[in-house]
């Protein structure tokens, strides 16, 4: 048959469509420093573990984490009560609290210039390869008040508090800048080697992934069980039971 | 006292209904001999979809309703409580977001599908006409929903569609400030916002959702051939050759598809419950922030179309309503479709190729409008938007001269298989 229904018009349809989104991509600039490659994974346990214990050393200081309570970690972590007590717990707060800075808001903004924001949904709002790449992006700046400045976030407010790990990276031209990574070189190595500060800055992106959302592990093992059975179970079921029931349509 | 007995001679606790309730009729009426069309295709799934999408946040939002504390100072304090603290909350919450996202696409298709086949022609005209209203009235809900998690992509949202109000002359300004109750969207905003959500919306909703199946069932279901299975009747039982009982026949296939449906619905919702960020975008994981605005303003993806149209209209003498009234313009003219297609055939099967052509670039148009809508624009984007408006309106205003003039082969007397 050579009419023109509904079955012919959906590939036109997706060819129209496949040429419209491969053009208009390709039409725009790219502005942002390009982040670094970085892929998450908050199933990693003992990475987010030791990221809650980098997170509570080094940035619970300034910044919250108001939608996690303590014990919610220690519950998806496996950490008792008397651990997230003895060592994550500074403030002496009950471990049903959520994560909450000491610093109080109105002097941390005479301070910084800004509240220090809270990072619960940090790597949604931006990404997990954002954050990654932000806490490897300081540089020295001497125009800036705290002597630093960021590729990722320009006029960055937050002095470098990961610097004597990671030592101080001074902004390379634009020309020598290599084809890997950021276009910063280590001027004064810092407490941790390269690839130690790497795996640090990883485990503490994977921690705030976890922070993000705690609920993610047990969304995507209930999603494959409810696949399971929809794809197993209730589809083979309805298949044939419409093949039963319209066998007497002729 | 004597009773009327009811003619159906049901007997018993169903016998007793029905001479005070008319259960069996109703029954009859709309599901065991309501006789449909036997030649649905792939097409007609969209229909019992988008009721299964409707009862699916009906219910997931009452429950989220039980959570949800509207309000400038709690509402994005009590989202995140639902995905955290709350039993399953996150479930239900990616249920009601990615429903509301399901349930545009399955009514954008279904829309499409009275397109193809004239599903909107005599006399379905209500049938289309009660449509298009649940289709207006989905848009508002959509937009009350959108604004009360009070991230900061609901704030700027509500603040680009409110400051539609104030394109008017003369009363604009004071209008959108008594609805948004407000100088700017604010704590009053989302209070109203939710009671028009949860109460006033779903009422029309779901009263419209009514009046459009009585309407249909009225003068039955249309099909792909676009023929009337009423015209040939069985002698005896006067039961439509061509008809099948609605249910089993129906029933027990659209369960299909709604086992399809939610395979998909749950791929999305477990493994990619933000969407690649058109379900929940990036902008509203932080609070409303009316200091910071996000990089690119863009709707919810199923209000693109329309959006792309406001922003390709220029504004002449000191105004920007244009946009808003071409904007409008373009839902007001699905109310005129059925009078708009002067087509003798109904279905696209025995229409000539200028409405194919016609209607295939409609498609692509449609969806290119929805891309330019969430994308920043540029001159190039400009000139697309604009030249995919004209089409839009010219698709509609111009079928009553095209389909016209254009061939049509013969239809056949019954179905085909």
């Amino acid at each position: 048959m050579s009419r023109l229904n509904a079955k012919s018009l959906a590939p036109l349809l997706t060819m129209v469509l496949a040429g419209l989104l491969l053009a208009a991509p390709a039409a725009r600039a790219q502005e942002e420093a390009k982040t670094l490659p970085f892929s998450d994974n908050a199933g990693n346990t003992a990475s987010v573990q030791r990221g809650a214990r980098d997170f509570m050393a080094y940035c619970s200081g300034c910044h919250s984490l108001k939608y996690l309570r303590y014990n919610r970690i220690g519950q998806d972590l496996g950490i008792s009560d008397d651990q997230l007590k003895q060592n994550l717990i500074f403030s002496g707060v009950k471990v049903g609290e959520p994560i909450v800075t000491a610093l109080p808001a109105k002097p941390a903004e005479d301070w910084f210039g800004r509240v220090p924001p809270d990072l619960s949904l940090e790597t949604k709002a931006r990404s997990p390869e954002w954050v990654y790449s932000y806490l490897m992006g300081f540089y020295l700046d001497s125009t800036r008040p705290f002597g630093v400045n960021n590729l990722f976030l320009p006029n960055v407010a937050m002095p470098a508090v990961l610097g004597e790990l990671q030592g101080w990276q001074v902004k390379e031209d634009e020309g020598k800048a290599e084809q890997e990574g950021l276009p910063l070189k280590l001027v004064q190595p810092g407490s941790l080697s390269p690839e130690q500060y790497q795996a640090f800055v990883s485990d503490l992106t994977n921690f705030m992934v976890y922070a993000a959302e705690p609920t993610a592990k047990e969304r995507t093992s209930t999603g494959w069980n409810v696949l399971f059975y929809l794809i197993f179970l209730l589809l083979p079921l309805t298949y044939f039971l419409k093949k039963e029931f319209w066998r007497d349509v002729h | 006292m004597a009773i009327i007995r009811n003619p159906y001679k049901t007997t018993g606790f169903l016998g007793w209904i029905d001479d005070r309730f008319p259960l069996t009729k109703l029954w009859k009426d709309h599901l065991s001999e309501y006789y449909a069309p036997k030649n649905f295709n792939f097409w007609y799934y969209f229909g019992s979809l988008a009721l299964l999408v409707l009862v699916n946040q009906l219910i997931t939002g009452i429950v989220l309703a039980m959570a949800y504390k509207p309000g400038a100072e709690t509402a994005f304090d009590s989202v995140q409580y639902i995905m955290r603290d709350v039993s399953w909350g996150w479930l239900i919450r990616y249920m009601h977001a990615t429903g509301a996202s399901a349930f545009f696409l399955v009514v954008y298709l279904h829309m499409f599908r009275g397109i193809l086949y004239g599903s909107h022609r005599k006399p379905r005209e209500l049938v289309w006409i009660f449509g298009a209203l649940i289709f207006l009235v989905l848009m508002a809900e959509g937009f009350c929903g959108y604004v009360l998690p009070w991230g900061n992509m609901s704030y700027w949202g509500a603040e680009v569609i409110l400051s539609l109000f104030g394109t008017i002359p003369y009363i604009g300004h004071a209008l959108q400030i008594w609805i948004q109750g407000d100088f700017t969207p604010a704590d009053a905003t989302i209070n109203r916002l939710f009671s028009l959500h949860v109460v006033a919306l779903p009422f029309v909703l779901v009263g419209l959702v009514v009046a459009h199946l009585i309407a249909l069932h009225e003068v039955g279901s249309n099909n792909p051939d676009g023929v009337e299975i009423k015209e040939h009747k069985d002698p005896v039982t006067h039961i439509p050759l061509d008809g099948i009982g609605f249910h089993p026949y129906y029933t027990v296939k659209d369960i299909v598809g709604v086992t399809v449906f939610l395979i998909l619905f749950s791929a999305v919702i477990f493994f990619a419950p933000e969407g690649g960020g058109y379900v929940l975008e990036k902008p509203n994981f932080m609070p409303a922030n009316p200091q910071v605005t996000p990089d690119e303003i863009a709707p919810s993806w199923y209000f693109c179309v329309f959006y792309a149209m406001l922003r390709a209209v220029p504004s002449f003498f000191h105004s920007q309503i244009w946009g808003v009234l071409v904007m409008f313009a373009a839902i007001v003219v699905l109310f005129f479709l059925p009078w708009l297609d002067r087509s003798p055939v109904k279905s696209i099967r025995y229409k000539g190729p200028i409405f194919k052509i016609a209607v295939v670039i409609f498609a692509a148009d449609f969806l290119m409008l929805c891309y330019l809508g969430m994308h920043k624009p540029s001159p190039l984007y400009t000139l697309l938007a604009r030249l995919g408006t004209i089409y839009y309106f010219l698709f509609f205003l111009a079928m009553p001269i095209y389909t016209k003039i254009d061939k049509t082969k013969p239809v056949p007397e019954r179905v085909t298989a």
